[in-house]
């Protein structure tokens, strides 16, 4: 019973910081820009894609796999650079003056367009690519044998974005810069902050995380079309529950429901791809505005 | 104006005129135009919750909960009839409508647009993943029904399925533009505009979109019976995402300013479909996409819209439709003010 | 007397700025009275509090002598309490007349799914109430098309509309072009003595204070400090002073 719950807890800790990766980065870019992403699942699928294009690249020139490590990096970077860079100049830059409904909806139809783009490229076979997984070993924690890759490495890259998305923004100029249009966009831009370029870096670094998921996702999981869908409902579940732009909140709530779901698996199998939903439900019901969010109210 | 009218009267006539011939005429059973008169259904249903300005990304959910309702019942009585299935279907969408209704109603835009999509895919994957009961993605078979006690065979089975579907688009339109211009599709649209006044003139936002909510779920429920029963299977592809998607696509093409949006936005949608499908096959959601994008940028009121333009143009003046909400948010419009996150309804 | 609305002990704060600290206020049936004080002091506040809007940290409010504070601004508005605001509310892309038209429905509860708003039998109430509010000729526009004075009107129309025992107004003629402010207000006012509305209006017009008010509340420092009719108030050296200024 113990070894199970222990499996759990280890399933749930890689789980969540994967999804953690995922969720900071929608929720990020919403904080800044006000706009839900709903291609943000793609860029997660990209990631994952191009890291495993890569990785059998390596393979297949018989270099050695601990390249794939930086490769990770850089893949999930030039997605985010490139893919993500251009959705935000030619696209979301005509549509921040329309109605929620309608970006809602722009962003949608990027989300149908980078499905298919994925499907055309890589397509429909499942990719597998686990050498990296294997590269760093095992580890015994509490008497279960674990990937080292999953409870050692995928939660210190958490820890490590985090910390580091922290020391960004509070520390950094161009961190103070996204957090000042955080909190008032009209003031910020008042005293001369451009505003278009703090939207263009942010979504950079949205997009960059989420591929930079997908990048580590791949060693772990087959790739598949359809993992975009269901990442960009996790990682909205994820950052609903936190309270959308809560960063912090977003490790809390990516871990509970990383935990919630591994736990589901060994004790309510039906109810695997309910958890996440369920937390998220439960939470808005009491909370709408998620566990760290804070409400507002109108002027009137 | 009189004449405006009775001119708009008269080519409503001859339109239904030749959607009533056409079987007989063209002496084919028509499956091509009940696809349309059945896809228009959940359509017609988005446009209900786009008046509240709210978006669903997951009302697929209604439409295979109809499709397996009809066929689950059609198993039970192996093979069923054809009256009993809808009604059935019906009321299957409209209690999976007021389950879900209940509680996505209490939130807006983003939350509503999400918590949608996160329902549907729930469902979607309880259907591929129960295979006992669901036949998982293989799907569920639906034999054909008898009509009215008799038993059909195929080609005279069509012709039915195409006149049923007429007969409850052409209802659910009807119902639609009168349910609009009631007071509570008027409440629905100031929703839109203003949820804080609506609550303070006593009203109940939440009421009034979960009205609308069900409607739009009973509408969907019962286009995926009718597609179901046109093509004799169901599969957990009726509650994916990308039909959810196609949906509101159609409803946006089609305009979302007048009901009839969903009647030319499901036509020009599924003929482009089986016409072009087959050169753009691989890329068909991709051509979705970039027209989607093309539409919501360029033409944002949709054929509906476009046509009314035209129609003002023809007849010099006055006809011209409500111009869409979008165009007072036009690039050069001063910017908005910063509006806080909108997260629950009922007025705060 | 017993009071139709009554406010004990409101306290409320946002962040560090205190906006009531022990307020109390009596509102009495027939009461057309003028809360005034200087700008951010919190009168809207208390409109806010009083319709549910917003919960204060402490107080009570009751109506009637029932307790309402932490029902909905709905519920609120059910009970008879109508409110008109400073940035007036209005369904900006429906027309003049549909915005009316919905509230009389709302009053007199005709939710029929399928007739027509522009058939209910209260729409000669309507077009009474668009008339004395002088947008009998804007009517079939659409609010949001309207100049601020004339959206400023109908918003208080809307209020009209549902028939209330109580009408709380923000600054009702802020806006409203000087020429017309008082030909309407005098007509507002005659129109609600007849109905027997009893008004409250937030206010820094003094001038509209004193033509129009019977009593006067002065809101400073998060108490009222000062009420009673407006020829004392308003005459009262150290209101002078801290609101209206000298």
């Amino acid at each position: 019973m113990s070894h199970i719950i222990i499996l759990a807890v280890l399933d749930g800790v890689a789980y969540g910081s994967l999804v953690f990766l995922v969720a900071v980065g929608l929720t990020l870019v919403f904080g800044v820009m006000r706009i839900l992403n709903v291609a943000h699942g793609s860029f997660y699928a990209l990631g994952a894609y191009a890291a495993a294009s890569l990785g059998l690249g390596l393979s297949a020139l018989g270099l050695s796999p601990w390249l794939s490590y930086p490769l990770f990096v850089v893949a999930a970077a030039a997605v985010g650079v490139v893919v993500g860079g251009a959705l935000e100049r030619f696209l979301l830059q005509r549509i921040y003056r329309h109605e929620e409904a309608l970006q809602l909806l722009v962003t949608f139809a990027v989300f149908m367009i980078l499905d298919n783009a994925q499907r055309l490229i890589w397509g429909v076979q499942p990719y597998f690519y686990s050498e990296p997984l294997r590269l760093l070993g095992n580890v015994a924690v509490a008497g279960i044998t674990y990937t080292a890759y999953q409870v050692v490495f995928l939660p210190l890259v958490a820890i490590a974005v985090l910390l580091a998305l922290r020391l960004f923004l509070r520390r950094t100029l161009a961190g103070a810069v996204i957090v000042a249009v955080t909190e008032d966009r009209e003031a910020a831009t008042a005293i001369g902050i451009n505003a278009s370029r703090v939207f263009l870096l942010t979504f950079v670094i949205g997009t960059t995380l989420a591929s930079l998921g997908g990048a580590l996702a791949a060693p772990t999981t087959s790739i598949l079309p359809g993992m975009g869908a269901d990442m960009i409902v996790l990682s909205f579940a994820v950052a609903a529950t936190a309270g959308l732009g809560q960063i912090e909140g977003a490790a809390v709530a990516a871990l509970a429901i990383g935990l919630g779901r591994s736990f589901a698996v060994f004790f309510a199998p039906e109810l695997e791809v309910l958890m996440p939903y369920l937390i998220m439900v439960l939470v808005l019901l009491v909370r709408p505005e998620g566990l760290f969010g804070k409400a507002t109210a109108r002027k009137i | 104006m009189a004449t405006n009218s009775s001119l708009r009267l008269a080519l409503l006539a001859v339109a239904a005129l030749v959607a009533v011939a056409y079987p007989i005429v063209s002496g084919s059973s028509g499956s091509f135009l009940t696809i349309v008169w059945a896809k228009a259904l959940p359509v017609l249903g988005i446009i209900l919750l786009l008046q509240a300005g709210q978006v669903s990304f997951g009302h697929a959910m209604f439409f295979a909960v109809g499709a397996y309702t009809i066929g689950f019942v059609g198993r039970a009585m192996a093979g069923g009839e054809l009256v009993l299935l809808l009604v059935a279907a019906a009321f299957a969408s409209l209690l999976a409508g007021l389950l879900v209704g209940v509680f996505v109603v209490r939130y807006r835009y983003i939350f509503f647009g999400m918590l949608n999509l996160a329902f549907s895919m729930v469902l979607f994957s309880m259907l591929e993943k129960f295979i006992h009961v669901t036949g998982g993605s293989d799907g569920l078979r639906i034999a054909r029904p008898t009509i009215l006690g008799e038993a059909m065979g195929r080609a005279q089975y069509e012709t039915i399925l195409y006149y049923v579907s007429l007969a409850i688009l052409a209802l659910a339109l009807y119902g639609g533009a009168r349910f609009l211009d009631s007071p509570l599709g008027h409440a629905l649209k100031a929703i839109k505009s203003n949820e804080t006044r609506v609550e303070y003139l006593g009203i109940s936002a939440r009421l009034v979109l979960l009205v609308a909510y069900v409607a739009s779920a009973v509408l969907a429920g019962l286009g995926g019976a009718l597609v179901g029963a046109i093509q004799g299977i169901a599969t957990p592809d009726y509650a994916y995402w990308v039909r959810s998607g196609e949906f509101v696509f159609v409803a946006i093409l089609g305009g979302t300013g007048h009901v009839a949006g969903a009647l030319a936005g499901a036509f020009v949608y599924e003929f482009i479909r089986s016409s072009a499908a087959a050169y753009v096959g691989d890329t068909w959601q991709m051509t979705l996409g970039i027209v989607l994008l093309a539409v919501i940028l360029f033409a944002p009121r949709g054929i509906v819209g476009m046509a009314a333009d035209l129609w003002g143009r023809l007849t010099g003046g006055s006809a011209r439709a409500e111009p869409a909400p979008e165009e007072a948010d036009a690039p050069d419009a001063p910017a908005r003010e910063p509006r806080p996150l909108r997260i629950v309804g009922g007025g705060r | 007397m017993s009071a139709l609305i009554s406010a004990r002990g409101i306290a409320i704060r946002f962040g560090g700025v205190v906006a009531a600290d022990g307020v109390s206020l009596d509102v009495f049936a027939g009461d057309h009275l003028a809360i005034i004080g200087p700008n951010g002091a919190g009168k809207t506040t208390f409109l806010n509090i009083c319709t549910g809007y917003l919960k204060p940290q402490g107080g009570t409010v009751q109506f009637k002598g029932r307790d309402i504070l932490g029902s909905s601004p709905r519920a609120i508005t059910r009970l008879g309490i109508a409110r008109a605001f400073q940035i007036p509310q209005l369904f900006l892309e429906q027309s003049v007349r549909e915005n009316m038209l919905i509230a009389a429905a709302s009053q007199a509860r005709r939710f029929a799914p399928f007739a027509r708003l522009a058939d209910i039998p209260e729409r000669g109430d309507v077009e009474h109430l668009l008339a004395l509010v002088d947008c009998a000729d804007v009517a079939d526009r659409k609010a949001g098309e309207l100049p601020e004075g004339k959206r400023k009107l109908v918003d208080i129309a809307l209020a009209l509309a549902l028939k209330p025992e109580v009408l709380l107004m923000d600054e009702p003629t802020s806006g409203v072009a000087s020429s017309e402010k008082f030909t309407i207000m005098d007509t507002l006012v005659a129109a609600l003595r007849e109905r027997a509305v009893t008004a409250v209006f937030v206010e820094h017009d003094m001038e509209m204070v004193s033509r129009y008010a019977n009593r006067v509340a002065v809101w400073s420092a998060g108490t009222i400090s000062r009420q009673g009719p407006p020829a004392e108030v308003l005459n009262d050296p150290e209101v002078v002073r801290t609101v209206i200024g000298g």
